[in-house]
């Protein structure tokens, strides 16, 4: 060998050495990339949802005149539910700032608690002996006053460009000053369904849609998810209707979400005639969407109980069948659940092919069973990202923030369960 | 019937079965012979017999008594009405409904009366023989199988053989449930095409699915040519791949070659993440955040960025896919034989020398199977291009403008309050088969392509 | 790590007695009186090309070899045998560092190129690989055409100025791999297209490209047929002529036939070293003995 072959090797050395450097640091760059944009969603999120789960009430003492009421015979059910809820609190208003008197400044007074306040004064009043008497409640604040305390709105600009008046931020200091407008926790978010007023707008109908929506989809996935598996992987012969199985259920694992939704449109709705909007046929249509994820992780936890054991039971004189359901699957049942579990995580994300069956509709009452009307809490993000007020945006990010928190539970579960069972045979 | 009352009734008669077998087994064997499978199994034969044709029965007619009995309602409608179209008839007969409801509002409501009642009539009808048949069936099944238990009677091996069954059904709901997505989209995509040419559709470069609701409105038909979206379609996934194929890729080469355990254990989980977060979030992060950004950066160095861009949208979209990119690169890149690697060590290559002379070419088949399989979510993402991307059709690649994509006006098209039949809706349909069939061969190609890859080297 | 200088003769350090391996040769029948810690033989050799002294290796709590002294002359053929698990193969990629890539393997002792230190933590394992070439067990052409598998050794180092010189080292390197009159047309379809056979020659080929100064193999002809495996041996006996060659084998015939010295491992020990014609015809220790004449092994 000629010295002349390491000299070479040696003189090219340090430019193959900055090579190997560069290419390493762009490896590690292209990982911070992607745990920067993480981090750059999570801090979005997080610092616009935070609000949510805060909101100004306004403290008001409340005269339950029956006069301004309108209610006459406090015998008649009709009389309480058209009830002038919302004059009360309008003359609780005026009775506090006696010094507003013209038309225009009334209205703008009147503006300062949420319109729909009178829901909860209503809400309040299910105790009927309150009526004539006087009470002092904290009803939500407007969001334009919400927003003022939260500090999203920059007082510095001049009054035109500013969605709040002069004379509204000084009503909104002096209730401050005095006590009576203040941050409290955001009960509201989280007991009510949809609403067009951001301040009365919560999550639970949705999230009671999510829960309907996915019970169905579980009941329904898991068991034909890990019998699926069960056929596959333990009876299947080796023939062209098992490859062509095989074939789909891979090709369904990749089929866009949007397609499962179509064809929840076209067959379910329009076929089959059933309703629109309920949280059925939403878990249907996830559970297609979900049922290939869940037979391969199955298939995977079916696959890593070792033949011995299958040995073992045959060798006794136990049939296959019984071999499997007494032996196998109990060993392979935490492998699968994870498997439903990241399954249903995935479910409860999803939100094209809900739009597909007319899940996306406004729906303001709260969901009691399988065939209400619902939205699911993917939905309602949806739904709430389309209106510009600052406060939606505001609780679409609160939505995101609880989305994201039952995601990270579940996962949490699935990963516990694999760590509690997994076994090394 | 109130569900629950039925399932009551289930249970009832579900028990029922299994213990009659059970008793009349264990009867037998106190008789002194001896059985061939146990009292438990004889339960579970009437059980098969007795009340599994019944459910079955019970499920089908359910599902296909609506549409039966809307066929013969709409086949007896009067002569004057009989000439409408299909999206009045449709319009029809949810007038009849309400008005079996009780419902008594109806410009026809005259004319529709008796037909409304023929329709109660024909419902109470359905329903009573479905029952009817569903006992008759049970009855029978149940006495059949009441006289095969005997001893000898192999009641396990029945049971066995339909529990297989019943597996194999699941299993099968996968081709079922391909077969039901290729005939919705197939068929409504058909009745697209009897209004709308193909060839306008695939080779059109105008897209405007608004249909004028008066007769003499200006542009009533609509125009259906649907470049545009594609080209939109592809101009954003183009983007995202741009972001996912060299972050995705440069992050699984340096979690699986290059990083340490411990920044290994702590980098992967948090990078996928980014794969758990639902879509819904990045469509919300991208319309909010990136798109305002990208804008205003825009303005900053004086060039105009639309605040619906389809560079916003397909960023996010990247950041979404990088994940995906990485942990199936991840894979591809571990299934390398060690021996190509001890090779090029062997020979003084240098650790970056060697990934990228030997184990990426090594890999490239199965890398080309992930971008392919990462290409087919790119086209199929909705929620990201829904809430980031625009609605106008326009013919450009110019990623600083807005585009739509079809996935988009899928989405536009049918939600809302919409006729089914009109051309506006069904084109979604055909968009529908168009991204159906896209991604399927994306899928099967790049499925084959991984599959062969992972058995060259096994 | 220690240097030292020791004397041929002398047995390992005693501090090697608390991890003496397990197996217990006085059971197997065998001679137990001369003790197998202690290398019977010459080591030394004129004209040193590798010097290894005290060569210890250990996989975490194993440890795989002990104690080996070593040298290996200019231009010679050197054969390493023993049974499965012996060592040979551990010792044998100590010497182009090829252990570094198995995590936790730690090695000590000194080991020489030249009078270099190849375990100075300052040295670079890329020179030193391309001086001290490796061919594996099974044949590993890379997924590439047979062109670029020899040609990327000289790539990646920079020995080629042009294309023109690149095809020379190219075929230089396939003739002396006595592989250009069957590969010479078909330069450009996959490596791993080739038999098994020519696949190992091209690996040979492709490790003779860099010119290296030393040649290791680790048991080259494992995965061949009888008639590769005599192709390969008449290459490496071509090939003594210019390069060292360090070949570790299971099959004693190609040791007998193929080297100028050989050496005889045993549970991580090196039990004897000499002429390949002595140890075949007059085994001085039992176990080689033993193991050349088939007792075991």
């Amino acid at each position: 060998m000629s010295r002349s072959t390491i000299d070479i090797v040696n003189r090219n050395l340090a430019k193959r050495y900055a090579k190997e450097k560069r290419f390493r640091l762009f490896g590690l760059v292209s990982i911070l990339a992607g745990l920067a944009a993480l981090c750059f969603l999570m801090v979005t999120i997080v610092s616009t949802g935070w609000g949510a789960f805060t909101q100004s009430y306004i403290q008001l003492t409340l005269d339950l005149d029956p006069e301004v009421l309108s209610i006459s015979d406090p015998q008649d059910d009709d009389q309480w539910s058209y009830a002038n809820y919302t004059g009360v609190i309008k003359k609780s208003l005026r009775e506090r700032f006696p010094d507003v008197t013209s038309r225009r400044d009334k209205k703008r007074l009147y503006r300062i608690v949420s319109p729909g306040a009178g829901y909860q004064v209503n809400q309040l009043m299910q105790d009927r002996s309150l009526l004539g008497q006087t009470v002092t409640v904290w009803l939500p604040a407007d969001d334009d006053v919400d927003s003022v305390i939260k500090g999203h709105i920059d007082r510095s600009l001049p009054e035109n460009e500013r969605r709040v008046s002069d004379k509204k931020l000084s009503l909104i200091d002096e209730l401050v000053n005095s006590g009576q407008l203040k941050r409290k926790f955001n009960n509201i978010f989280f007991t009510a369904g949809d609403s067009s007023e951001p301040e009365q707008a919560g999550i639970k109908g949705a999230m009671l849609g999510s829960f309907f929506t996915l019970i169905v989809a579980l009941l329904l996935s898991f068991p034909i998810g890990v019998a699926a598996a069960i056929y596959l992987e333990e009876f299947a012969p080796k023939n062209a209707w098992t490859d062509f199985i095989e074939v789909n259920i891979n090709n369904l694992a990749a089929v866009p979400s949007i397609v499962f939704g179509l064809l929840g449109l076209a067959v379910f709705l329009n076929w089959f005639g059933l309703p629109r909007s309920v949280p059925l046929v939403g878990g249907i249509v996830l559970t297609l969407m979900t049922l290939p994820t869940i037979i391969i992780s199955s298939r995977v936890a079916l696959k890593s109980v070792p033949p011995s054991i299958r040995e073992a039971a045959l060798g006794l004189g136990a049939s296959k069948m019984q071999t499997i359901f007494d032996h196998v699957l109990p060993l392979a049942l935490p492998g699968m659940l994870t498997g439903g579990i990241i399954g249903m995580a995935q479910a409860l994300g999803e939100t094209a092919p809900l739009l597909m069956i007319g899940m996306v509709a406004f729906i303001v009452d709260i969901p009691g069973s399988f065939t209400d009307p619902a939205t699911v809490l993917p939905v309602q993000i949806f739904l709430w990202s389309d209106s510009p007020e600052r406060a939606f945006v505001e609780r679409t990010s609160g939505a995101i923030m609880v989305l994201l928190m039952f995601l990270i539970l579940m996962n949490s579960i699935a990963v516990l369960l694999r760590k509690r069972f997994e076994r090394r045979w | 019937m109130p569900f629950n009352t039925l399932l009551t009734i289930f249970i009832v008669v579900i028990a029922f079965a299994f213990f009659a077998g059970q008793r009349r087994a264990l009867k037998l064997k106190s008789d002194g012979s001896s059985l061939h499978s146990l009292p438990f199994y004889h339960g579970t034969w009437l059980i098969i017999v007795g009340v599994l044709p019944a459910i079955i029965i019970l499920l089908v007619w359910s599902l296909l008594d609506s549409s039966v009995i809307r066929s013969v309602v709409l086949s007896e409608l009067p002569a004057s009405l009989m000439s409408v179209s299909a999206a009045e008839k449709n319009l029809l007969f949810s007038e009849i409904a309400n008005l079996a409801d009780g419902q008594t509002a109806s410009p026809n409501a005259d004319v529709l009366a008796p037909i409304a009642d023929r329709y109660l009539l024909l419902q109470s009808m359905s329903g009573k023989l479905k029952l009817g048949l569903a006992l008759i069936v049970s009855v029978i099944g149940f006495g059949l199988g009441w006289l095969r238990l005997k001893p000898d009677f192999r009641a396990r091996n029945r049971f066995e053989s339909t529990v297989k069954i019943i597996l194999m059904s699941c299993a099968s709901l996968a081709i079922l449930t391909t077969v039901g997505i290729v005939f919705s989209v197939l068929f409504e995509a058909m009745r697209f095409f009897d209004s709308v040419s193909i060839l306008e559709f695939i080779f059109g470069t105008h897209w405007s699915p608004q249909i004028a609701i008066r007769e003499d409105q200006v542009g009533s038909s609509g125009a259906f040519g649907a470049v545009p979206l594609f080209v939109g379609t592809m101009l954003i996934s183009a983007v995202a791949m741009i972001v996912a194929v060299p972050i995705g890729l440069m992050s699984a080469i340096y979690l699986s070659e290059y990083a340490g355990p411990k920044f290994r254990a702590y980098a992967k989980p948090l990078l996928e993440i980014l794969a758990g977060v639902p879509t819904v979030v990045y469509g919300f992060f991208a319309a909010i955040t990136v798109a305002p950004m990208l804008r205003d950066f825009g303005e900053s160095i004086g060039m105009s960025v639309s605040s619906e861009s389809a560079l916003a949208a397909g960023l996010v979209m990247g950041v979404m896919i990088i994940p995906f990119v990485s942990s199936l690169s991840d894979d591809v890149i571990n299934a390398v034989p060690q021996s190509l690697r001890d090779g090029s060590f062997g020979l003084g290559a240098t650790h970056s020398e060697t990934i990228r002379r030997v184990i990426i070419p090594a890999a490239l088949p199965g890398i080309v199977g992930a971008i392919l399989l990462a290409v087919s979510r790119a086209i199929g993402e909705t929620m990201i291009v829904v809430m980031a991307a625009g609605l106008s059709a326009n013919l450009t690649i110019n990623p600083l403008e807005t585009v739509t994509t079809v996935t988009v006006q899928i989405v536009t098209l049918l939600v809302g309050d919409q006729e089914f039949d009109s051309p506006k809706t069904l084109a979604a349909f055909a968009l529908g088969l168009m991204l159906f069939v896209t991604t399927l061969c994306l899928n099967i190609v790049a499925l084959y392509v991984v599959r062969k890859y992972r058995e060259q080297y096994d | 790590m220690t240097t030292m200088t020791v004397d041929s003769n002398t047995s390992p350090q005693s501090s090697q007695e608390a991890t003496q391996p397990v197996a217990d040769i006085s059971s197997n029948g065998l001679d137990s009186s001369r003790d197998y810690r202690q290398t019977v033989g010459k080591i030394e050799v004129a004209n040193t090309k590798m010097s290894m002294r005290d060569v210890n290796v250990s996989y975490g709590d194993k440890q795989a070899v002990f104690g080996v002294d070593l040298d290996i002359a200019k231009n010679e053929v050197i054969a390493m045998i023993g049974p499965s698990g012996c060592g040979k193969s551990t010792f044998l990629r100590c010497m182009n560092r090829m252990n570094d890539t198995i995590e936790g393997c730690v090695v000590s002792g000194s080991l020489k190129l030249d009078d270099q230190d190849i375990y100075d933590p300052k040295l670079d394992v890329v020179p030193l690989r391309a001086r001290v070439g490796m061919v594996f067990q099974k044949p590993n052409p890379f997924p590439k055409s047979i062109y670029d598998n020899v040609a990327y050794g000289p790539q990646i180092h920079g020995l080629a100025n042009s294309k023109v010189e690149l095809d020379e080292i190219v075929e230089n390197s396939l003739r002396k791999a006595g592989l250009w009159n069957e590969a010479k047309d078909r330069l450009d379809q996959p490596g791993t297209g080739l038999s098994g056979g020519q696949q190992q020659r091209l690996c040979i080929a492709r490790t003779i490209a860099v010119s290296p100064e030393v040649i290791l193999m680790d048991e080259p002809c494992s995965a061949l047929d009888p008639i590769a495996t005599a192709r390969i041996e008449e290459l490496i006996d071509e090939l003594s002529a210019n390069f060292t060659i360090a070949i570790v084998t299971h099959s004693m015939q190609q040791a007998a036939r193929v080297s100028h010295r050989t050496a005889y491992f045993h549970l991580g020990y090196l039990v004897e070293i000499g002429d390949t014609d002595d140890i075949f015809t007059n085994p001085k220790h039992r176990l080689t003995e033993d193991y050349i004449t088939g007792r075991f092994g």
